[in-house]
This record gives structure tokens, sequence and C-alpha cells, in this order.
């Protein structure tokens, strides 16, 4: 399968950071091997809603592009907090677009067949909280219609939905992919039930992982609500009663398990919210180990494996990284941090 | 008869479901009480059909690659997930039906566009969704409506009979594959039915022979209830 930069995703790698500090270089093929019998995997399996829009902003007549980045209420699913872009392209860097036109509350805005209307201006020239008009289903007919992926300027050719949806993609209800879950697919999902390794998922709207403004940047990530199925529950349970370990598929897993943690390690089945930053004195309850992608300091997911690393630790590994080459962006190469496996002995370790 | 707890928050796409056998499993689907999405091309007629219904109607068209996806999000958000996936829409090849040596080649990929590539693209698509559906405990199944144009060497039948022999041996390798994810893949032959299809394939055939859609329609639900797991209260879906 190629990649959208021309890659193979076949050919990904994967940076292994054991526990004790051992790290080594491998094909990302070799997840299939890694886990223990009786460990338990949990991804995020929300598909990617097309959430990007480009339009009109009524009043001035102006170009808008809207970027969905959140719910606002899963009551209403026709309510979101958006992030709003002036003209550009998908070619141009985040940070280099245009601001907005001028927004005020009340003020229409048409993007394709869909029309929405801003309800509320936030703190911030790009944010705000806009309402479609019509039902659910609707809106949903209009994004399918003309909503594109979020993309991204190094991806040279525009997303498709097929670009975003990872293999176990099942409901759309994140904002960006939860890209950790490129790892997977079902092969590596059959070796792991060979070898008796435990495979569930949760689902958790993933939301946008940079806006190219430091001050919105610094609020990410926002709010994002989640929905764990009872036998995903009773399986993490399970597992940490007998002592297994829980390997997460992408750091929307850890903000999600932990926002639902009881302090023996269980979790809360159903539906829930995950608020606040997970960084260095968060007290991980259920999450043992992390498979995320190259992240770098100052994004919210690097102050998230803080979590699970020392300062010193990921100062290592990003001077590993940076020296192998190893590719950054979401559909880039995967870290896998605090491993409990000697599965460096033998590899090219560091 | 069934029990109406079978079909309780049981969530089914249907695609074709505007036309004959479609239609007919559309309207007996939520007329049991499940959650039903369907998909056909003609804007007019998914409006029609949604509104006897009450079933989610998407219009879109198999056929085209770039229909996918946005099919499979719309059937998923809609329906709060998927458990059941009944490809359907089908189609004929060359109108009038031709020998296969005067058979476009356009002719030929038009059919395997729709009944062997648009099934396996949806179903694709579906897969996550599917799996979901089955790690949840609620069985996830697709049923490919096939023929007996699949098996016997009819003349005349020659891009249909192909494309739904070709379909016919992907279900059956995918559901040897899919088995340990608790996903379930099914070829069903409703048998010869008095459908538009039909009609446009033998415009001469004697009606009265043929099968009646609602009845065809019964016997596959029939079918999919014993290859689902038995059915207690389902969790609700719960997201949005």
């Amino acid at each position: 399968m190629t990649n959208e930069d021309g890659s193979d995703r076949r050919l990904a790698r994967l940076f292994v950071v054991e526990a004790d500090g051992m790290m080594c270089d491998l094909p990302r093929t070799r997840l299939a091997t890694l886990f223990n019998p009786g460990d338990l995997v949990v991804a995020n399996d929300a598909a990617t809603l097309p959430a990007s829009l480009h339009g009109t902003h009524v009043p001035s007549g102006k170009a808008i592009e809207i970027r969905l980045a959140g719910w606002l209420s899963l009551s209403d699913p026709t309510r979101f907090v958006a992030i709003a872009f002036g003209l550009g392209g998908h070619r141009t860097r985040t940070e280099d677009r245009l601001p907005p036109p001028a927004l005020s509350t009340g003020d229409r805005l048409r993007l394709g067949p869909l029309e929405a209307v801003v309800e509320r201006l936030l703190d911030h020239p790009r944010l705000l909280e806009l309402r479609f008009k019509g039902n659910r289903a609707t809106m949903l007919a209009g994004l399918a219609q003309h909503g594109r992926p979020i993309q991204y300027a190094h991806v040279p050719e525009p997303l498709a939905l097929w670009d975003v949806w990872t293999k176990i993609a099942a409901r759309p209800f994140a904002f960006e992919a939860p890209s950790a879950g490129f790892a997977l697919d079902w092969r590596t999902l059959q070796a792991w039930r060979q070898r008796d390794v435990g495979f569930t998922a949760i689902t958790h709207a993933a939301g946008i992982s940079s806006t190219g403004d430091p001050v919105l940047d610094s609020r990410l990530p926002f709010d994002e609500p989640y929905r764990i199925p009872e036998r995903t529950a009773e399986e993490v349970t399970r597992a940490k009663l007998r002592g297994s370990r829980i390997i997460a598929i992408g750091t929307s897993v850890v903000r999600a398990l932990e926002a639902a943690a009881n302090p023996d390690g269980s979790v809360r089945p159903g539906n829930g919210t995950a608020t606040g930053r997970i960084a260095q004195d968060t007290p991980l309850r259920v999450v043992d180990a992390v498979l995320t992608g190259v992240h770098e300091p100052g994004e919210s997911h690097f102050e998230l494996l803080r979590a699970f690393a020392d300062d010193a630790l990921l100062a290592k590994v990003s001077t590993a990284l940076t020296a192998s080459r190893y590719r950054t962006h979401e559909f880039g190469d995967s870290v896998l941090y605090n491993l409990l496996a000697a599965a460096c002995v033998g590899a090219n370790g560091t | 008869m069934q029990t109406n707890i079978d079909f309780q928050g049981l969530r089914v796409a249907v695609t074709g479901g505007t036309s004959g056998l479609g239609l007919a499993l559309v309207r007996q689907l939520t007329g049991k009480g499940a959650r039903v999405a369907f998909v056909a091309r003609t804007a007019a007629n998914v409006e029609r059909v949604a509104a006897e219904t009450g079933a989610h109607g998407i219009v879109a068209d198999i056929g085209k690659k770039d229909d996918i996806y946005p099919i499979a999000m719309q059937v998923t958000a809609n329906l709060e997930g998927v458990d059941v996936l009944i490809n359907n829409a089908s189609s004929l090849g060359p109108v009038p039906l031709a020998l296969l040596a005067d058979t476009e080649c356009e002719e030929l990929e038009a059919a395997l566009a729709v009944n062997l590539l648009g099934a396996f693209r949806l179903t694709k698509a579906l897969f996550g969704a599917l799996a979901a559906s089955a790690r949840e405990g609620r069985g996830a199944l697709v049923i490919n409506i096939s023929s007996d144009a699949a098996v016997n060497a009819y003349p005349d039948w020659g891009a249909y009979g192909a494309s739904k022999a070709a379909l016919s041996h992907l279900t059956a390798i995918w559901d040897e594959e899919a088995k340990a994810d608790g996903i379930r893949l099914l070829t069903l032959d409703p048998g010869d039915m008095d459908t538009p299809l039909h009609a446009l394939a033998l415009p001469d055939a004697d009606r009265s022979s043929l099968k009646a859609p609602e009845l065809a329609a019964a016997e596959i639900i029939e079918k999919m209830l014993n290859a689902l797991p038995a059915r207690t209260a389902l969790p609700a879906g719960g997201l949005v």
C-alpha cells in the first residue's frame, strides 16, 4: 500500500523504548510479535469526519475555511467548536494561513450544500462555535458530499476519506485521524490473536492536533468525548486483575482510559469526556505502554509522553529519532514507549 | 414469524434499497423494528422510500469508488454502527442481454464495478464497524446477493454471471478469513424474482412463474437471523 507521500506504509519503522531505558529501531511489522500472551492492546476505532469545509462568509462575501474541531454537545450533534481560516489552500502551511473574515455572532456561512450559523465567538479570532441548519442526517449528507478531510501541507495530493480512516475505523467521530492506528492491519490483529494477545477498542473523538497558532495550540487538546464499550471495560479490568499490561494505540486511548479510570485500575464503561492534559505528574492508573507517532516538545502529545518516560529519556529518544530520520507526520513512523519486554535484545539497540 | 426482540436495535445497511428485493428488505426490516440505512442512485426514489419506511436514505452509486466512504460514513453515523450489510445492488451488464462476444469491455467493467468491486469496497469500508459490532457481542454479518447465473453457464448472462461468480468466491474466501474476527459473510441466491432487474433482462418472461421479492426478502431475513448470535436486549449505541 502506498502512502500519501509516495512511501510504503508497510516499510514504516518502529522505535521501541523499553521500560529500563533500552531503545531499538525495528521494522513496524514486528509489532505483531512484541507483546506477551495476556497483554491487552486497546485502539481507538473512531473513523475520521471530513471536517474541512470551504465556503463563503455570507455577510462579507469572503472565502472561509471551517475546520470542525470538537463536539459541543453529543445530544445535539449539529453543533461544533470550529477553527476558521481565510483564503488559502491545503498546500499553504497552517501557520501561514490568512485570518478568517471578521466574524460576528449570528453570521451565516454557506459551506457547499450546508448552511451554518456562528453561535458564539470564543476568545481567539479563529475560534468559534457553530451550528448547522437542518437535522443530523442532512448535515451528514452535506459533509459526505462537500467535506474533505483536514489536509496537511506536507502531503502533496489532497487526502480522501479512505486515506484518513484506519483499517479498524468504525464510526465517524474524530476530527483528525487517530493516526497511531495506521500501524494496525488485520494481519497484525490475527497474529496477536494467535499469540493470545488481546485486542479491543474504545471510540474517542480525536481532535485537531495543531492549528499553526501557538496560542491556540497551547489550549490543545480540547475536551474530547469518548465511549468505552462494556466489553472493553470488562477486558481492561480483567487484564489489570491478572497483572497483564495494557498497551494503548495512540494518545487518544490514553486520554479516554485514564479519564474513565477508577483508582484500582478498572475503567467505567459508557460515554465520558476527557478534559485537561495528561502530563509529567499525571498518575497512570490503567495504561502501561503507548504506541504513538514521532512528537516534538511543546506538542500536547509530547507532554502526554512525559507521564510514561522521564525528560532525560525523552531527550535521548528525540535525539535518536532525529539521527535515524524518523518521519514525524501523521502517516509517518511509530514509537512504542515503556515496553516491558526484551524486544531490543539482539536488535540494533542504542 | 420472528419476535420483535430479534430486531430491536439491529442495525442493517441495504444497497439497492428502492426497488425489487432491496425495497422489500427495507420495508420488512423497518416494519420489524430494525434500524435501517439504504443506498440508491436516484434522489427522488431515495426520498420516497425513506419517507415511507422511516429508514435512512443515502443517495450514492455503489459502482463509483468515490461514493463508497461517504456511504460508509453516513451508514455508521446514522445507525451508530452496523451489524449487517446486505450488498444487494446489482448491475445486469449489457441491456438487452448480449452474447459475450458482443459485450463491450465497458459493459463487463460496469457489471464488475457494481457487483464485485462495489460489494468489496463497501464491505472493506464497513469492516471496522462490523468488527466493532462483533467485539461487542452483537454479531456481524455480510450478505451478498447472488444468482444461479453465478453457477450455471446461461448464454447471454456472461457479464452478470461472471461478476456474481466472482462475488460468490470472494465471499467464501473472506468468510474463512474473517471468522476469527467474528464477522461472517454469506452468499444468498434469492431465486428468479419478479423485479425491475428481471424485467430488464427478460421483458417477455411469464411473471406468474417468478417469485415475489417480498417472499425472497422474508427468506433472507430468516437466514440473516439464523446467522447472528441469539439476541437479547441489545446495548444502545450511545454515541452521536
